[in-house]
């Protein structure tokens, strides 16, 4: 399977008469924007731009998704949201490198976040170095919450394919191949890796979709990381913003980008395994175990293993880390702590003695105080029930002092961020 | 302008003789004396070693609280801005007086301080969390080695400058996580120690396991005739406004709820806070969390002998363990004093 990703920077950002790119420069044309979301159940949308460096705050974001679209090849990006379901991975993406549709609406209680295009709370977001265009909507009046969340995420699925789709002539500044042989017939002597990817399932607004089916009905399964990079998986789910993998990070999944790396220079590249965090314990015996045996079966040496969201599925973390040990495949574990403001707590709710290699990405409770922004897109009160935040987090002046957890992507279990935590 | 630097040892260290002159009580001396020498050369111009505070160690051990309060007297009377204790290598009783010094200057003069403890004496585990130890060797033949490291520690103390992990400042960690950031993300540095780990070279975890505190459940109940049940849960259902301010992620604290005269939790009285899931289901019937319709008709039917008349809620989301440990332990402690004989507990 060969992948070209196609990156045309994105420099800058502007609303203009007509959507395009030239020169660096990504014109919006907000009107036909709007109108690709139609029939979709949100109301009073509007489009809003924020830059690197500008004094703006996003409050609450539910999903950050960059644009993509296929150029070459089987499929559509996002499939089962946008085109078909043909299995995608092969052919030619477009990618609008540098650029970032951010969906934000009151999604009080979903556990959403914020960004802050600069100041302290900027450093901990990849998303303040992005040029973003915030679609802020509210639900249509009486839309159940599944329903609401199911809006808003093809809301911005849907955006971001318009993006790159009106950009579709462009050239690009760079190309990248993607490609892995089949596994029969490979005779490298180097570790053989497997990245198991753990994908939130809790449910009640904790789903992530492959292929647009809703993981926690899975069996794990083995993938090809090309798939990820075209959008295969989705962020349909509202867990703490710290550590909620967005759509955006599932496509530039760092993991799958440093396995790359070094495919074929001292490892060697199996592929992927997808598989679920379901709340009951039964459904976390049968993911872990089958987990293992399809990683024993590719004969992988090696795993990386990723966690999403924090508590509850530390459980599936271990259980799969202990599976596969068990089975000779060694591995190294990625996850965030909860360790406290003071960070003088234990930081994971569940623990197994094999799990000797583990990165840490970052204690989620460590506060930080974010000042005013000039400009605040969304709805800042907001932050009184964000994961994180509360009732006296949002101050008069308009700062905020909250746990690092309500800022998207601060704590990301992928491995996205140089965070980590260490011993004082 | 030069900061000031008090220095404490003990009665060999400064010159007293050993075990024959450990009953000796505290004694201050003007200026650095025995090691503090070595530690003013170190310090340079930054800083002065302006008095020397020490005390027979067995006097210290056995006199604990007075001599503690009569060396911090001693200490607070000449204004430091930092305290230097030992280095104690392995020494117990010295080690012990030592970590007490820092402590009480730490806790009640709210002023950095420091010792140094080889990591095996018994010191270091009393009092690691409290203050600053510097590890070094077993005896006094490492005292050059751990009078540079302590001076290395006792500059950045003086001027603010903690920064790097406890490792990278040379002391034995607080037992604190504090985020750092890297120069490589976290996917880079875990494929790193993957390879590291394949090959048999060393590589260094960031995250050591937590070892945890596993209770058995008790035995279960053999008669439910006369038995009190307590209802406790950590989904956040509390009366209808949140009056304690429980929070919706991370809580600092539980709520204690009057169940008196009520048959069912409805919609318009109870609410869920909590911010890990979605409230739909539970705020259309919080019995769903807190099942008091089903054990008001268990009760009726004579199943157990009565229900508790408070419940006890709190929210279980990114709550650290350090606090749920806490509230369990209070809970427990009044279900204990109010008779309860056993408790359901409900999640999300």
């Amino acid at each position: 399977m060969r992948l070209e990703l196609r990156r045309a920077v994105v420099e800058g950002l502007v609303f203009g008469p007509a959507t395009g790119l030239d020169g660096g420069l990504l014109t919006v044309d907000a009107d036909e924007a709007l109108r690709c979301l139609e029939g979709i159940s949100l109301t009073k949308m509007r489009l809003e731009i924020a830059r690197p460096g500008e004094s703006v705050r996003i409050i609450p974001v539910k999903d950050v998704i960059e644009p993509r679209c296929k150029v070459e090849g089987p499929g559509e990006v996002f499939p089962g949201f946008i085109g078909d379901v043909e299995t995608v991975g092969e052919g030619a993406t477009l990618v609008l490198d540098g650029a970032a549709v951010v969906t934000c609406a009151p999604v009080v209680g979903f556990q959403e976040g914020f960004i802050d295009m600069c100041g302290p709370g900027a450093d901990y977001t990849p998303f303040s170095k992005t040029k973003n265009l915030v679609l802020i909507a509210e639900p249509e009046e009486g839309l159940e919450k599944h329903a609401y969340e199911g809006a808003l995420r093809m809301a911005g699925l849907r955006l971001a394919h318009y993006l790159a789709k009106a950009c579709a002539s462009v050239a690009p500044d760079r190309t990248e191949t993607y490609e892995l042989p089949p596994l029969a017939g490979r005779n490298s002597d180097l570790p053989r890796f497997v990245y198991i990817y753990m994908l939130q399932s809790q449910g009640l607004l904790h789903d992530t979709y492959l292929y647009g089916v809703d993981v926690k009905k899975i069996l794990p399964t083995l993938i090809h990381p090309n798939e990820v990079l075209d959008g295969a998986v989705a962020s349909g789910n509202c867990v703490s913003a710290c550590d909620k993998n967005t759509t955006y990070h599932h496509l530039n999944n760092p993991v799958i980008a440093e396995l790359y790396r070094r495919h074929g220079v001292d490892l060697d590249f199996l592929g992927v395994i997808v598989t679920n965090e379901n709340v009951v314990l039964v459904d976390k015996k049968r993911s872990s175990s089958y987990t293992a045996k399809l990683a024993s079966m590719i004969g992988a040496d090696m795993a990386i293993v990723t966690e999403e969201g924090y508590g509850n599925p530390d459980t599936d973390l271990v259980m799969n880390c202990a599976k596969l040990e068990r089975r000779g495949i060694r591995t190294v574990l990625v996850t965030d702590e909860a360790a406290g403001a003071d960070g003088a707590s234990q930081g994971l709710a569940d623990a197994v003695s094999e799990a000797t290699a583990v990165v840490s990405a970052g204690n989620v409770n460590a506060i930080v105080v974010v000042p005013p922004m000039d400009r605040v897109l969304g709805w800042p009160e907001s932050i009184a029930t964000l994961s994180g935040g509360n009732e006296s987090s949002l101050r008069p002046d308009g700062s905020i002092e909250t746990e690092i957890q309500a800022i998207i992507g601060s704590t990301n279990e992928l491995g996205f961020s140089a965070i980590g935590s260490r011993w004082v | 302008m030069t900061k000031r630097v008090v220095h404490y040892v003990n009665q060999f260290f400064a010159g007293q003789g050993g075990e024959e002159s450990a009953h000796l009580e505290p004694v201050t001396v003007e200026g650095a004396l025995g090691p503090g020498l070595q530690l003013q050369t170190l310090l340079g111009d930054e800083a002065q070693v302006v008095a020397t505070v020490w005390c027979g160690d067995n006097h210290f051990a056995e006199n604990l609280e007075s001599t503690r309060r009569e060396v911090l007297r001693r200490i607070a009377s000449f204004e430091p801005d930092l305290v230097i204790a030992g280095p104690a290598f392995n020494a117990g009783r010295y080690g012990m007086a030592c970590g007490e010094v820092c402590r009480s200057v730490t806790e009640e003069l709210n002023i950095p301080a420091l010792t140094g403890l080889y990591p095996e004496n018994p010191g270091v585990e009393i009092y690691s969390r409290d203050i600053y130890i510097v590890p070094v060797a077993d005896s006094a033949r490492g005292m050059k080695v751990a009078l540079q490291t302590m001076g290395a520690l006792a500059a950045k103390l003086l001027n603010g400058e903690l920064q790097g992990t406890a490792e990278e400042e040379g002391y034995l960690s607080r037992g604190r996580r504090k985020n750092f950031f890297f120069a490589e993300n976290g996917a880079v540095r875990a494929v790193e120690m993957a390879l590291a780990k394949f090959h048999g070279q060393p590589f260094k975890t960031e995250f050591e396991m937590p070892v945890f505190d596993r209770v058995p459940p008790a035995p279960a109940l053999k008669d439910l005739k006369g038995a009190t049940i307590a209802l406790v849960n950590s989904g956040g259902v509390v009366p209808m406004g949140n009056p304690d301010r429980i929070e919706v992620s991370s809580a600092s604290h539980f709520g204690r709820y009057s169940l008196e005269s009520l048959e069912d939790l409805t919609a318009q009285a109870f609410e869920s806070v909590h911010g890990g899931y979605d409230r739909t289901y539970v705020n259309d019937d919080p019995d769903r969390v807190v099942p008091l319709d089903a054990l008001r008709a268990l009760e009726k039917e004579g199943v157990f002998g009565r229900l508790y008349e408070y419940y006890f809620s709190t929210v279980g989301t990114g709550t650290p363990v350090k606090n749920c440990s806490r509230f369990g332990t209070e809970i427990a402690g009044q279900l204990k004093a109010d008779g309860v004989d056993a408790v359901i507990l409900t999640s999300t």
